[in-house]
C-alpha cells in the first residue's frame, strides 16, 4: 500500500540532502593530491572513526550504510531486493571459484546482500541448494559442477551472468515499482548490447551468445545474435535501428565512455522519482544514486591516485541524481 | 422516528466523518513528519504546524456537533420536540461538513505529507510548502460555511 512509505520517503527526502551534487563531485575533483580528497571526503562525514583514511574501508562503509537506512525503514525486503541481485551474483560467482580453489578470502565478497559471502561458501561446500532462493539454484549447482569438473572459470562466469540478468529482467516485470521496472529493463538491455558489442569484436559463436544474451523488451536478442555474428559494425547499425544511436556514439567514443552512457541512462530513469512522495520508487532510486555516488567517487580516488590528469578523469563520472 | 433522533445523528455524522478525515490525514502527515525529523531533528517546528493542518477537519466536525446539539436542546439537559422534518433538516444541513470533512481530512493529510518532503530538501520554501495543503482547507470551510448557514435557518 502506498501509505506504507510515507516515513520511508519523507526520510529518504532529507537524506537526499546530503547526496553529492556534481558542484561537490568538482570540489573532488579539484582537490591537488590523493590525500586531499581523502580528507575532503571525511569532512563531508565519509567512512566512520575505525575507518580512517583508507578508501577502500571508506567506501565500503558507505555502501553499508546506505543498506543499514534501507533495513531501518523497514519496507518489505522483496520491493527493493533486485537492487543486491547484481552484488548477490557476484558473492555467488566469488563462492563457486574459492571453494574449487579451497582457499578462504572474505575480502572477496560483498556484504550487502543478504546471503552473506560466508553463508553462500558453506552452502556451496555442503552442496545445499535449497538454500539459495529459486532463482539462484540451478545456476549455483551448475556453475560449481562446471568448475570442479572442467575447471572452465569463463563458462562458469557466463553461467552465473546470465543467470543473474534472468533474475533482475523477472523481478522487473514482476515488480509493482516503475523505477524496479525502469532500472531492470535498463540493466539487461545494457548488458545485453556490451555482450554483443564484446563478443563481436572477440568473434564470440552462435551458442555463446545465444546462452549469454537475455531477452528484454528494449532490444531484438536475435537481431544482435545475428548482427555479432557479422562484426562490430553490424552490433552498431542493429542498435542505431533499435533506437540506441546514443550507445553507439558512446562505444565508439569510447569504452569507459560506454559505460557512462549505461550509468547515466540509468540515473536519468530514476531522476522522476524526486517528485514522487508516496511509493517505495524514492528508495530505490536512493540506493541506485548512492551506488553511482560511490561509484564516481571510487574512480575520482583510483584516478588520483593513479596521478591521471583532471580532464581525463572528469570524461568518466557519470552523472548525479540531485 | 422522533425527529430528535435525526437531528441527533447529524451531529454525531459531522463529528465522526470530519474527525476520521483528520486522524487519517493527521497520521499520514505524522508519519512524514516523524521520517523527517530521524533525520533532522532541528526541523520539528516546521514539520509540526504542517502536520496540524488536515486537524482542522475534526474542529469544524466538533463545532458543527455543538451547534447541532444547542439547537435541539440536548446541552441543555432534555431535548427538544422536534418533528421528523425539522430533524431530517438538520442531518442533511451536518452532511457537508461531515462528508467533506472526511475526504478533505485524507488528502489534506496526502497533501501536508508531500509539502514535508519540500521542508525537508528546502527548508526555506517552507512558506510555500505550507500552501498547498491550506488550498485543501478551503473546501472544508465552504462546507463548514453552508452547514453552519443552514442550521441557524431551520427553525427548530
Amino acid at each position: 500500500m502506498a501509505d506504507n512509505y510515507v516515513y520511508a520517503v519523507a526520510r529518504i527526502r532529507s537524506l537526499e540532502t546530503a547526496l553529492f551534487t556534481e558542484s561537490v563531485i568538482g570540489q573532488l575533483l579539484a582537490c591537488q593530491t590523493y590525500e586531499g580528497a581523502l580528507d575532503f571526503l571525511a569532512e563531508k562525514g565519509w567512512g566512520d572513526s575505525d575507518t580512517g583514511r583508507d578508501a577502500g574501508r571508506m567506501l565500503k562503509r558507505e555502501t553499508e550504510k546506505t543498506w543499514e537506512v534501507i533495513r531501518d525503514l523497514k519496507v518489505e525486503p522483496s520491493v527493493l531486493e533486485v537492487l543486491s541481485y547484481p552484488h548477490l551474483y557476484h558473492n555467488l560467482k566469488a563462492a563457486v571459484k574459492e571453494v574449487c580453489a579451497g582457499k578462504a578470502n572474505a575480502e572477496i565478497y560483498y556484504d550487502d546482500t543478504f546471503i552473506s559471502g560466508e553463508t553462500m561458501r558453506e552452502i556451496l561446500q555442503e552442496k545445499d541448494f535449497s538454500a539459495l532462493p529459486e532463482h539462484m539454484r540451478q545456476a549455483a549447482a551448475e556453475a560449481l559442477e562446471t568448475m570442479l569438473q572442467a575447471r572452465d572459470g569463463q563458462l562458469c562466469d557466463i553461467i552465473v551472468d546470465r543467470a543473474a540478468l534472468d533474475a533482475i529482467g523477472q523481478a522487473g516485470r514482476r515488480s509493482g515499482e516503475e523505477v524496479i521496472r525502469a532500472y531492470a529493463e535498463d540493466f539487461v538491455a545494457t548488458a545485453d548490447i556490451r555482450i554483443a558489442i564484446r563478443g563481436a569484436r572477440t568473434g564470440k559463436s552462435r551458442a555463446f551468445l545465444e546462452r549469454a544474451l537475455v531477452p528484454c523488451r528494449s532490444v531484438s536478442v536475435s537481431a544482435l545474435t545475428t548482427a555479432a555474428l557479422s562484426g562490430v559494425e553490424a552490433v552498431c547499425a542493429a542498435l542505431v535501428q533499435e533506437g540506441f544511436q546514443e550507445a553507439v556514439d558512446a562505444w565508439n567514443e569510447s569504452g569507459s565512455a560506454f559505460e557512462r552512457w549505461c550509468d547515466n541512462r540509468i540515473i536519468r530513469a530514476i531522476r522522476p522519482q524526486k517528485y514522487r512522495a508516496f511509493s517505495a520508487g524514492p528508495l530505490a532510486a536512493y540506493v541506485l544514486a548512492r551506488e553511482n555516488e560511490i561509484k564516481n567517487v571510487r574512480m575520482i580516488l583510483t584516478g588520483k591516485q593513479s596521478g591521471l590528469p583532471d580532464a581525463v578523469i572528469r570524461e568518466r563520472v557519470r552523472e548525479m541524481y540531485v | 422516528m422522533n425527529g430528535l433522533v435525526w437531528a441527533l445523528s447529524g451531529a454525531i455524522v459531522a463529528a465522526a466523518l470530519a474527525g476520521c478525515g483528520s486522524a487519517y490525514g493527521v497520521g499520514m502527515a505524522g508519519q512524514a513528519a516523524s521520517g523527517v525529523v530521524t533525520e533532522d531533528p532541528s526541523k520539528f517546528a516546521k514539520v509540526l504546524l504542517l502536520q496540524l493542518l488536515p486537524g482542522t477537519q475534526g474542529i469544524y466536525g466538533l463545532l458543527v456537533a455543538f451547534v447541532t446539539l444547542s439547537r435541539i436542546g440536548i446541552l441543555g439537559g432534555g431535548g427538544n420536540d422536534i418533528a421528523l422534518t425539522t430533524g431530517l433538516l438538520i442531518l442533511a444541513a451536518c452532511l457537508p461538513t461531515g462528508i467533506v470533512g472526511l475526504i478533505s481530512g485524507i488528502y489534506q493529510g496526502k497533501t501536508a505529507a508531500a509539502s514535508i518532503g519540500i521542508v525537508a530538501k528546502k527548508p526555506d520554501q517552507f512558506a510555500k510548502a505550507m500552501l498547498f495543503p491550506a488550498m485543501v482547507e478551503t473546501y472544508a470551510i465552504l462546507a463548514l460555511l453552508v452547514t453552519v448557514l443552514c442550521l441557524f435557518s431551520i427553525p427548530v
